[in-house]
């Protein structure tokens, strides 16, 4: 055995391996017409966030952007839980009312991935508030992506961020892409960073295909943040496929797609580890098979579990113990007998 | 007139009334490079060039603010909004800018735009991007509000939409863009006129964007059992010219409004109380709204269908108010 299962570098490893694994069986759950819909967002290429997830602590929260499973899985979600929410089934995290775009889990701090481009970023600030104001030592972290730059609630959210010195930390994972449009094709001056340091944040670049790189950057902001210095980090990565299933990214050429995907967090990973001898091959290939197994039967155990009851539908719209929607069916029922002779 | 598609359709009516007007520019998310979302500008960038087919950062209110300045100094705009869910961000800039220009300068200031955005359920796209919020619009003075449920609408009503003094919400079905048909050398009806899809005695559904071809099903299973129904598809909602709504009711007596949009609140509670002001009289039964849920979309697809109308129910409650025959499941 010359697996270090105490090394940090080795268990990044293992957990980048698991989510580029995990996002594979995604892509198969809808290629078996098993997925609820198709607006399923693969984090292939972005594995480096591990670097951060990392360095969370039980009690730190977050909310994502919908391209959100690396970042959960790297929190220690249950990836079962996690497939059968995306294939809308009862048994996942949000019992099949939300779904790829609307993970969450109080239990692990994830306040909600998000479908509104950076419609969970202010939620932070709040967190933020009630880690200061509990005199707890709680970070609140979000993460979104290159897209959400150009949305104005980021700026208002970052500044109340500063102003009010709160324990909150920014991570925008740079894929190049929103959609189709290249982040120059967006921003007039793509300087991430900098907007936020304009801000009084400390703001940072990593490059996202080196997870140890993320996590030295990330180590120094959390702590700072952690203190109540706001920060900004920005991981620079790739997006190996099209936006959602569906998109085949027309618009980007086959040689950018090729060398963009040299830029392979989980592949430089396993180089280095190899290379620096710390884990040997055999080893390595173990932790890969592991990571198979472990989502083959998260992606079985989606496909055999129930969907949810119809009555279900009507809970959780308000709290319970309060009353529910008044369904339509119980709605022409009442107007059926109360009207008839 | 040859088959087309509803979204080559709206593709058509861009490119023909770009052609016509030098003054329309497109601006949006993914309008030019990518082609919309839903492909509806597939090749205009390439036609019309990047200064009027212009791709804009993910900043909602900013593209519908830049929309209306644009409209006020004398271009005409045709913003897109991806999801009409997104409008949230961007309500201000509709309801208390675009809306209320006209009024709140004395009359000096329009503002001709088009918003031109999706909803409604069908792709399993959860709480967040499957919505219908009509209601939303219809409840701002300012703004005009155009929902195609048909082929030939899609392409007339965006032509007219074009062509509007003031601003103009108008909202596509995501499922409608591979609906097949003509595109009718004149418009189906005037702007603001509502249509009868199919002619019927018996009861009157009114209804509009998918719900109406929903209805219409309905209708040729009632046709089966001896039921004639006549199915008005508003396809306006602001204007609406009512008064064809309430002769059909004088003469059926009976009336449902089949929406998707969650019932409380509705654009089908606001046609329901119309009917029930001016029809009273002449009305055998209570108005029912036919509609979604009130409740968020859920993801999981059994309770997406399960939560808005469908033929089948729209059938059941036509039953009962024509024959009483009660629905098994009631
Ligand atoms: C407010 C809002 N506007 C537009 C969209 C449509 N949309 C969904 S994802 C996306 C691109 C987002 O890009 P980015 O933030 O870089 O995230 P990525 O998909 O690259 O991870 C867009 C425009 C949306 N969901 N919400
Ligand atoms: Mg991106």
């Amino acid at each position: 055995m010359t697996e270090r299962t105490n090394s940090g570098a080795v268990a990044r490893y293992r957990m980048m391996r698991r989510i580029r694994t995990f996002e594979e069986r995604v892509g198969e759950l809808f290629l078996k017409g098993e997925s609820a819909g198709s607006m399923l967002h693969l984090s292939i290429g972005e594995e480096g966030v591990v670097g951060l997830t990392d360095l969370m602590r039980a009690g730190d929260t977050f909310t994502t952007h919908h391209r959100g499973h690396g970042v959960f899985l790297g929190r220690g979600a249950d990836p079962a839980r996690m497939m059968a929410e995306i294939a809308g089934k009862e048994t996942g995290y949000c019992r099949g009312k939300g779904g790829s775009m609307h993970i969450a889990d109080r239990a692990l701090g994830h306040l909600g991935a998000n479908a509104i481009v950076g419609g969970g970023i202010p939620h932070v600030v709040g967190a933020g508030i009630t880690a200061r104001n509990r005199r707890q030592d709680h970070v609140s972290v979000a993460f979104f992506g290159d897209g959400a730059m150009s949305q104005g609630i980021l700026y208002e959210s970052m500044n109340m961020a500063a102003l009010w010195h709160l324990p909150v930390l920014f991570c925008c994972i740079n894929n190049q892409y929103g959609m189709g449009t290249r982040v120059d094709r967006s921003a007039g001056r793509v300087a991430f960073a900098e907007r936020a340091r304009a801000f009084g944040l400390a703001g940072e670049t990593v490059d996202g295909a080196d997870v140890e790189s993320v996590y030295q950057a990330a180590h120094t902001l959390m702590a700072s943040a952690r203190s109540g210095q706001p920060g900004f980090l920005e991981i620079s990565a790739f997006r190996f496929f099209g936006h959602a299933r569906m998109d085949k990214s027309p618009y980007r050429t086959p040689e950018e797609e090729a060398e963009g995907r040299l830029r392979d967090p989980v592949a430089r990973a396993r180089a280095t580890l190899d290379a620096e001898d710390q884990v040997s091959p055999a080893d390595l290939d173990r932790i890969d098979a592991e990571a198979a197994t472990e989502m083959d039967a998260a992606l079985a155990s989606a496909i055999a579990a129930p969907a949810p009851g119809m009555q279900t539908m009507f809970e959780d719209v308000y709290a319970p113990g309060t009353p529910a929607p008044f369904a339509q069916a119980d709605r022409l029922r009442a107007i059926l007998y109360e009207a008839a002779p | 007139m040859t088959q087309t598609t509803y979204r080559e359709a709206l593709r058509q009516a861009l490119i023909d009334g770009m052609q016509a007007d030098s003054d329309i520019i497109l601006l949006g998310e993914e309008v030019g490079l990518y082609g919309g979302a839903y492909g509806v500008t597939k090749g205009l960038i390439d036609m019309f060039g990047a200064h009027r087919v212009m791709d804009a950062p993910i900043s909602e209110p900013a593209i519908i603010g830049a929309a209306i300045g644009a409209a006020m100094t004398g271009l005409r705009p045709v913003a897109e909004l991806m999801y009409v869910d997104f409008i949230g961000m961007a309500m201000d800039q509709l309801a208390n800018q675009a809306a209320k220009s006209r009024y709140m300068f004395g009359g000096q200031i329009g503002v001709p735009m088009v918003l031109r955005t999706q909803g409604g359920t069908g792709r399993s796209a959860a709480a967040q991007h499957s919505q219908s919020l009509e209601a939303w619009m219809l409840h701002v003075p300012g703004l005009r509000l155009v929902m195609p449920a048909s082929v030939s609408d899609a392409y007339h009503l965006l032509r007219q939409a074009l062509e509007q003094p003031d601003p103009v919400v108008f909202i596509e079905h995501k499922g409608l863009y591979t609906l097949k048909g003509d595109i009718t050398a004149e418009p189906e009806a005037p702007w603001g006129a509502p249509l009868v899809r199919r002619a019927g005695d018996d009861l009157t559904i009114v209804t509009w964007s998918r719900m109406v071809h929903e209805a219409l099903a309905a209708a040729a299973a009632l046709a089966d059992v001896g039921i004639t129904a006549e199915v008005i598809d508003l396809r306006c909602l602001n204007p609406l010219d009512d008064a064809m709504i309430f002769a059909s009711v004088a003469r059926t007596g009976r009336a449902m409004i089949v929406t998707e949009a969650v019932v409380t609140g509705s654009v089908a509670s606001d046609i329901a109380a119309r009917i029930g002001e001016r029809c009273f009289d002449w009305l055998e039964e209570p108005v029912l709204r036919i509609g979604g849920e009130d409740i968020p979309i859920p993801v999981s697809p059994a309770l997406e269908r399960g939560s808005i109308p469908s033929a089948g129910l729209i059938a059941d409650a036509a039953r009962w108010l024509v024959r009483r025959e009660a629905p098994q499941w009631a």
